[in-house]
């Protein structure tokens, strides 16, 4: 039997503020428990909520990254439910009017299609505290800091039909949160989670089979991952006789399954009703277009103005600008060196490979966009070759700082002097006579031989142009 | 001494008559005697208000005091005071230490009040006899067999008793007006938004708002000019520049127009109020104003959505009281579920529970639309008929309560009864409007209030109607005649 | 509308209060009285009112996006039942 995978995606991204949504603590993170937890935050009776601007200002950006409906007036309700990590014992959330409405994403399909996923909406909220299970007498610790932390919640429609649609929806999704600098995008640190809403029909069914949503996944691997556990465990119930029911699942890493979360099983009755310590939050056009005006190129833009400026493919200019600070990395190293495709190379191909190889952002490369710009310019220069190039790069990555240095003091110069050259390639013809007799005899073939001798005897410094041109020539001349 | 209002005592304290210090002693000592009967305190502050008495009395000598400098006030055990208890009336804040003073209290501090302690209040503010407190019932100066109202009940019967100056309230439904009418004084709620609620225990967010009890007009608009303005901290609160509210007090009252209700006139109200009121309807015309009745047709609506729309959001504002952070926490709790419905239901009384279930069942669902949505649209219904009569009328005059104060335990077991007490003021927390109590009539031997009712920031109109009649009348000057000395279960 | 035990019971532990045995009849009997009494609402057609939730027709304020509170842990948890190195102890919570 042939089955369709539909998945919706809410994703919970904490916004880079750096005070609380409705209080001015502090948001850091990694702070010490309940250093970070004001009256309002341990909900103390008596205390009140004050709009953070910035968070406003955030929500709305996102908001027009995605061509979404701006809410002219948004209201904050209450969401109703007893837990340790929520202190006032009620969420503050949007749920009939929320900030940003219905909205577009394209993604990017593996055979090179386009795909618009619908986004639902996204709505302002606050986050919940942590719990702490290490053992305290038997007790759990409460740590309050993380309470109140500005929460953008972004929801799509069931617009995705497998995991790996998912994991480039999220991806695409994180790209832009980075680009708008809403967030700092860490999926380690819980500042972008994601729960995913999974069910299964048989191919051509209309109606959607019943779903069960899959908690907090924290890496866009885990994702994929946990969707495909959880994807094969419905078909086989299914198959088996079986049927779905409508629960909360979690994703369980280390065994990669997914299991009931029973501590959730009771339906949850969240009485939501408008916050009354709140009132509507009103904005006019022209709030929206001053925040318009504030949007900075985004990956569509940026990567549609790398193909008609820099003259670069389709595909390195998606791989370039799908991440902000890769673009930035890219364009910086352009402007040292003046050649956009090299750069595209060295940056798509190498670069990445020794980011990937050890797990590094590219925030945190070795080789700072300096660097690279140099060693670039030291390829257009021709003072050194290309292939040699490589061995700056390595240094580079090893941690050595100055280009110059680098070739200066491993003697990586190229050998550019006509006359040294020559000596070179007369040497070369002296001592390989059969081969000489066999190019002159019509064998082309034998030409990349005696580049490779001259190399090596230049311990590959020589001008490959040069060195073509003066082989070439002497094969000929006698 | 301890009788006088506000702008007396301030001009006894400018003329040296009495230090800060003796006058604060003085009460001190009044509250030493007379407390232990009325109950109307729960905590006395006396060293505190000994300390700010010596700020006030170097401010008066440096010759920068206001009109509240060195003046004695009592606050509802609802307001947060810093490091003092404050218990809101309930078990379940027995132990809170309140780490933070709330915005009034902040601002009467400011002005040189001194702060003579906390006062009993029905629990959460739910109570219209005071009779709901977890410190036990407060009794009405003026018959300690009958209830002072509620649910500011402690601060009425404080003034009423000259146990303070000037006392703070809130209202809710009528928590500062109806115990006003029972203890013979003055009682403003104002404009919602116009008072700061940060750190005043939240009961109904969307109806709560704090005003001044005092023994006059005058010095509720004295009140006013301390605790009124607006407060970053609550986004509610409305941003007007500041207001003397004393302005208009002295403003004749020629063409002033007044509304009767015709609903509120009617066979159900006590024919005996019912002619204090006209009487109080002569006073003011031969003042100058005039009368005309108007109708709110829908005020019979207003204790039902009152009673979906105030429980519903007092479920969820009681809902951090947990015993996690602060506050009654069991003892060892089994599990999560436990610590929880064990701490609430120990910690919180029978009418608060009642109020929290109401309001669980109303907001739950299945029944949000045929409860919440219903009282809210009521709700605009009712705003609507006082949006009506005001293109008449400049404001409005009532009763506060359907009679005098009843007798202790004569209503508490009947719910519904008890609500229907508030039947004259809860439509004014419904459309946000500011009211006012003051003293009409003397009923066997009971005080009895009437009640003004402006549009919106309409106190400074309230105030000098009020301020007026009190010019040409004593009703706000009668005292009891003899307060108790011992609590009647004492002394038997 | 008259409560039954099992609705006493269903809203008691939506709001996690302990209603005893004992006075869950009575609990409701009251309820029961107080929704009688609300029940005058349904009377009225209200089918062409909007529902108003705040009095007056205001504007949310916003603050700048700025950390005005210190850290005060220890004074805010003088008053806290349990804590342990500056966490509030509850029972476990099993996820």
């Amino acid at each position: 039997m042939s089955w369709e995978t539909v998945i919706g995606l809410e994703v919970h991204v904490q916004l880079a503020t750096k005070s609380k949504l409705f209080s001015g603590s502090a948001t850091e993170f990694g702070a010490e428990p309940n250093t970070q937890a004001s009256l309002y935050d341990l909900a103390l009776p008596g205390t009140l909520p004050v709009m953070n601007e910035e968070v406003l200002r955030m929500a709305v950006s996102f908001g027009l990254a995605v061509d979404a409906e701006i809410g002219k007036r948004s209201v904050f309700d209450r969401k109703n439910y007893f837990y340790p990590d929520l202190p006032k014992g009620y969420q503050i959330s949007q749920l009939a009017f929320p900030t940003v409405g219905r909205g577009a994403l394209k993604i990017n399909l593996d055979d090179g299609s386009e795909k618009t996923i619908a986004i639902t909406r996204a709505h302002i909220e606050e986050d919940a505290g942590k719990s702490l299970h290490e053992d305290f007498q038997g007790m759990s610790g409460i740590d309050l800091n993380r309470a109140g932390t500005p929460l953008l919640e972004i929801v799509s429609d069931p617009d995705l039909r497998n995991a790996k649609e998912a994991v480039a929806y999220l991806k695409k999704l994180h790209s832009i949160i980075l680009y708008l600098g809403i967030s700092d995008g860490n999926m380690a640190q819980g500042s972008m989670r994601c729960d995913a809403n999974v069910s299964v029909r048989k191919k051509g069914d209309t109606e959607f089979g019943t779903r069960t949503e899959i908690k907090n996944v924290n890496s866009f691997k885990f994702v994929e991952k946990a969707i495909n556990y959880e994807v094969q465990r419905q078909i086989e119930l299914i198959e088996d006789g079986g049927r779905v029911i409508q629960e909360t699942r979690l994703y369980d890493s280390d065994k990669d399954e997914t299991r009931s979360m029973r501590s959730k099983e009771v339906a949850n009755d969240y009485r939501y009703f408008p916050e009354p310590d709140l009132l509507p939050i009103v904005i006019d056009e022209s709030y929206i277009a001053a925040v318009r005006a504030t949007l900075p190129e985004l990956p569509a833009a940026r990567c549609a103005r790398f193909v008609s400026e820099y003259g670069l493919s389709a595909y390195d200019a998606d791989v370039l600008t799908s991440d902000r600070a890769m673009a930035d990395y890219f364009e910086s190293v352009v402007k040292l060196c003046g050649d956009a495709k090299l750069s595209a190379n060295w940056v798509t191909v190498d670069l990445l490979g020794l980011l990937n190889k050890s797990d590094l952002s590219i925030n945190e490369s070795p080789i700072k966009p300096g660097q690279l710009g140099t060693m670039i310019a030291r390829i257009k220069d021709n003072t050194i070759s290309g292939k040699l190039a490589k061995t700056v790069f390595e240094a580079l990555a090893a941690g050595e700082s100055d280009v110059d240095q680098i070739i200066e003091s491993r003697g990586l110069k190229q050998v550019t002097d006509t006359g040294a050259i020559e000596k070179l390639v007369d040497e070369v013809i002296a001592s390989n006579p059969d081969q000489v007799a066999q190019y002159r005899a019509g064998k082309e073939a034998v030409f990349g031989f005696f580049v490779g001798q001259a190399m090596k005897v230049s311990k590959g410094k020589a001008n490959p142009a040069q060195l073509n041109e003066l082989l070439r020539n002497k094969l000929k001349a006698d | 001494m301890l009788s006088k209002t506000v702008a007396e005592l301030a001009t006894a304290l400018s003329q040296k008559e009495i230090s800060a210090r003796e006058l604060t002693q003085a009460y001190l000592d009044r509250i030493g005697r007379l407390n232990p009967a009325l109950n109307a305190y729960v905590t006395i502050t006396a060293d505190k208000a000994l300390a700010q008495a010596d700020l006030a009395d170097a401010r008066i000598s440096r010759g920068e005091a206001g009109p509240l400098t060195g003046i004695p006030i009592a606050h509802k055990d609802i307001f947060c005071t810093r490091d003092v208890l404050t218990a809101c009336g309930s078990h379940m804040l027995h132990n809170f230490i309140a780490p933070y003073d709330a915005c009034v209290v902040e601002r009467l501090e400011q002005a040189g009040a001194i702060m003579l302690g906390k006062t009993n209040m029905d629990e959460f503010a739910m109570g219209s006899s005071n009779e709901t407190s977890w410190f036990g019932p407060v009794r009405n100066p003026w018959d300690p067999e009958r209830v002072p109202g509620g649910s500011s009940g402690g601060s009425a019967a404080a003034v009423a008793a000259d146990l303070c100056a000037m006392a703070t309230g809130t209202d809710t439904g009528g928590s500062i007006r109806q115990p006003a009418s029972f203890c013979g004084i003055t009682g403003l709620k104002p404009t919602y938004g116009r008072v700061s609620r940060w750190g005043m225990i939240a009961f109904a967010s969307s109806l709560d708002q704090a005003g001044p009890l005092t023994k006059s007009a005058e010095d509720a608009a004295l009140m006013m000019n301390a605790i009124a303005g607006t407060d970053v901290r609550d986004s509610t609160c409305l941003d007007l520049p500041a207001e003397d509210f004393t302005a208009q007090l002295n403003q004749p009252l020629t063409g002033v127009r007044i509304g009767l209700p015709r609903e509120h006139f009617t066979k159900d109200l006590n024919p005996s109020v019912q002619s204090i009121l006209q009487n109080a309807v002569r006073k003011l015309e031969s003042l100058g104003a005039t009368f005309k009745e108007i109708s709110l047709p829908n005020n019979y609506l207003s204790v039902p959505a009152y009673y979906v729309i105030a429980p519903a959001e007092a479920s969820s504002n009681l809902s951090r009281f947990d015993g996690v952070r602060y506050g009654h926490r069991c003892a060892n709790p089994a599990n999560l579920e436990d610590l929880y419905k064990r701490s609430r239901g120990e910690g919180f009384g029978d009418e608060v529970k009642r109020r929290i279930m109401v309001g669980t069942y109303a907001l739950s669902a299945g029944y949000y639309d045929a409860y919440y949505i219903k009282a809210q649209k009521i709700r605009r219904l009712i705003k609507d008929d006082f949006d009506q009569a005001f293109k008449d009328v400049d404001l409005i005059l009532g009763p506060t309560s359907p009679h005098t104060a009843f007798k202790l335990g004569e209503k508490v077991s009947d719910p519904v009864t008890m609500y229907l007490e508030d039947i004259y003021t809860i439509a004014v927390n419904l459309a946000g409007l500011p009211g006012m109590s003051l003293p009409a009539g003397i009923l066997d031997g009971l005080p009895i209030g009437m009640q003004l009712v402006g549009p919106a920031l309409s106190e400074s109109r309230l105030l000098n109607v009020a301020h007026q009649f009190q010019l040409n009348t004593d009703w706000h000057a009668k005292r009891p005649a003899a307060p108790v000395v011992s609590s009647p279960e004492v002394s038997a | 509308m008259a409560l039954s035990k099992n609705d006493v019971e269903k809203i008691a532990h939506l709001a996690r209060l302990q209603i005893n045995d004992a006075d869950a009849s009575e609990v409701g009997q009251r309820i029961s009285n107080i929704l009688e009494m609300i029940d005058q609402m349904q009377n009225v057609d209200t089918s062409e009112v909007s529902p108003m939730a705040h009095p007056f027709d205001a504007v949310q304020r916003l603050r700048p996006d700025l950390v005005t509170e210190k850290n005060q842990r220890d004074y805010y948890q003088k008053i806290a039942p349990a804590t342990q190195d500056g966490l509030y102890l509850v029972p476990r919570v099993i996820e």
